[in-house]
């Protein structure tokens, strides 16, 4: 059996996305999770299955006790950091194609610097035993830094340029701007880019992620449910997840530019029965720069190392050949850990994200990113 | 040196990690070696995952290796290091196959490229825990 169109995106739902927030991440969550269940045009006591995530401050009972769900009958978690919400969908689909549960919420709210910086939190979680050990003594506390050496030894091995991740940043913006619920509105420029300060060279201020707060929701519901929900339903044509070799520690891993993603990519496109040509928009986990630059290689989208050129030229912008993050993504919406990029897939594939639209769209892909490496995708389809 | 004073991450060494730091603080560099396949792992874990066996020891690592990557950390993500910013930290091809990630000392990044060849150094952060750091050969 093949998880192909066997689920439907059917719901999505999202606060306003803020910098700071007095509200809890519950309350977040809870509000985004009933507009995701009204804009499916269900009632919260149609929900059978729930995958919150896993540092949300959630837990799918807190559904039960909240929405007063008669029969939760179907409850996972997908901890793996930034990928968690595309590999819900995962989850969910096999969830409802395996007849478990009819119309599953995913769920994710964050309250950013409200609730702690990342840094405090990172040393706290299992999946950061080594690193804590071994790398956080060097001064090694933060994604930025994790990751800045993926970086540097793609510029050496391949000629890639400060300039060519600029190009990232300031084609999310852009598209930002096009966005009510985005936070950065401010026009950015590649001279912007090159001046804002440096973090963990290479990365720059502009190079990373903002820290936000708000929640997103979407329901997955099983296909033949899903034709009478109110919108036209999106389906899961595709889905994968995938692990790097070393998954805990990015020093050892045996090719530091070679992610999750790389494995699971081919599977998902397997899946769906589509090719890369097919793609019409890609919404893809943007929590730095260059992590965009090498999934659009581990994808297959370029042969590694020519991500840098790649992305130059428009070719990634509205209006380009493969436009990216039509939202503006974590580095200019919103960092909500990649559930907004469904959210948003979601709204491109039913022709409702206005000025944002890309015309005629009826495939588009979605990743996630997580913790050392992890990754995520979805290919979804109208 | 006076262990109030020191004010950065310190590593809490495991049952399996133990030796590697105590000889750490002996000022060697030691790596796990898998008994049955002789492959060498860190960080330091049960299983090899090349043979699946849990016997290993710990053999003497030369100290030496070459440049896989780097960063120069401006921002301190951490208010103890503000003071040293910026600092590079080098990820290391050590001779024996596993990689190490360790600052380093005496000359900046314009010095580095992939490849170059450095040496392991001793600094002591506490009584009981020493780090490691490279200084380019």
């Amino acid at each position: 059996m093949s998880l192909r169109d066997q689920a439907c995106v059917t719901g999505i739902g999202e606060t306003r996305y803020t910098r700071e927030t007095t509200r809890s991440q519950a309350e977040l969550t809870f509000e985004a999770s009933l507009a995701a269940i009204a804009d499916a045009g269900l009632d919260p006591k149609d929900i059978d299955g729930v995958v919150p995530y896993a540092m949300g401050g959630v837990i799918a009972e807190d559904f039960v006790t909240n929405f007063g769900l008669p029969d939760l009958r179907y409850s996972a978690v997908t901890p793996m950091g930034g990928a968690s919400s595309v590999a819900a969908l995962q989850n969910a689909a096999l969830a409802v194609a395996g007849g478990l549960a009819n119309h599953v919420l995913i769920c994710l709210g964050r309250g950013a610097l409200s609730t702690g910086r990342i840094t405090d939190r990172i040393g706290m979680m299992p999946q950061f035993r080594l690193v804590a050990e071994h790398e956080m003594p060097m001064g090694t506390v933060a994604p930025a830094q994790f990751y800045a050496p993926m970086a540097r030894r793609h510029m050496e091995l391949y000629g890639t340029t400060s300039e060519q991740l600029g190009e990232i940043a300031v084609t999310f913006r852009r598209h930002a701007q096009l966005h009510d619920n985005a936070m950065m509105q401010k026009p950015m420029t590649l001279a912007d880019h090159q001046a804002s300060r440096m973090i963990a060279d290479p990365l720059r201020l502009y190079d990373c992620c903002l820290e936000s707060a708000g929640a997103a929701a979407v329901v997955i519901s099983r296909a033949d449910l899903a034709r009478d929900c109110r919108h036209t339903p999106v389906y899961i044509g595709g889905v994968a997840e995938g692990h790097p070799d070393s998954p805990s520690t990015i020093t050892q891993r045996p090719d530091i530019c070679r992610i999750g993603l790389a494995k699971a990519a081919p599977k998902a496109f397997a899946m769906a029965g589509v090719t890369h040509a097919d793609i019409d928009v890609a919404e893809i986990y943007d929590c730095f720069t260059y992590i965009v630059l090498c999934q659009l290689e581990d994808m297959g989208f370029c042969a590694k190392g020519e991500g840098g050129q790649f992305v130059q030229g428009g070719r990634i912008a509205l209006g380009g050949e493969l436009p990216v993050n039509t939202h503006g993504g974590l580095l200019s919406q919103a960092h909500i850990a990649g559930m907004n990029h469904i959210v948003e897939l979601t709204r491109q594939l039913r022709h409702q994200a206005g000025a944002r639209q890309v015309p005629d769209a009826e495939v588009g892909l979605v990743t996630g990113y997580g913790d050392l490496g992890d990754g995520s995708i979805a290919i979804l389809h109208r | 040196m006076n262990d109030l004073a020191y004010d950065k991450p310190l590593p809490e060494p495991s049952a399996v990690s133990r030796p590697y730091w105590d000889a750490l603080r002996e000022h060697r560099l030691v790596l796990q070696c898998c008994r049955q396949c002789h492959t060498v792992r860190h960080y330091p874990r049960p299983v090899c995952d090349r043979c699946y066996s849990m016997d290993y020891e710990w053999i003497p690592a030369s100290g030496r290796g070459t440049v896989h990557s780097w960063s120069t950390y401006h921002h301190p993500f951490h208010f103890a290091f503000k003071r040293d910013m910026p600092y590079v930290v080098l990820t290391v091809d050590l001779e024996e196959g596993v990689r190490l990630q360790a600052p380093l000392r005496g000359a900046d990044a314009s010095a580095l490229r992939l490849g170059a060849p450095v040496e392991v150094v001793f600094e002591d952060a506490t009584d009981e825990i020493t780090l490691p750091a490279f200084r380019l050969l």
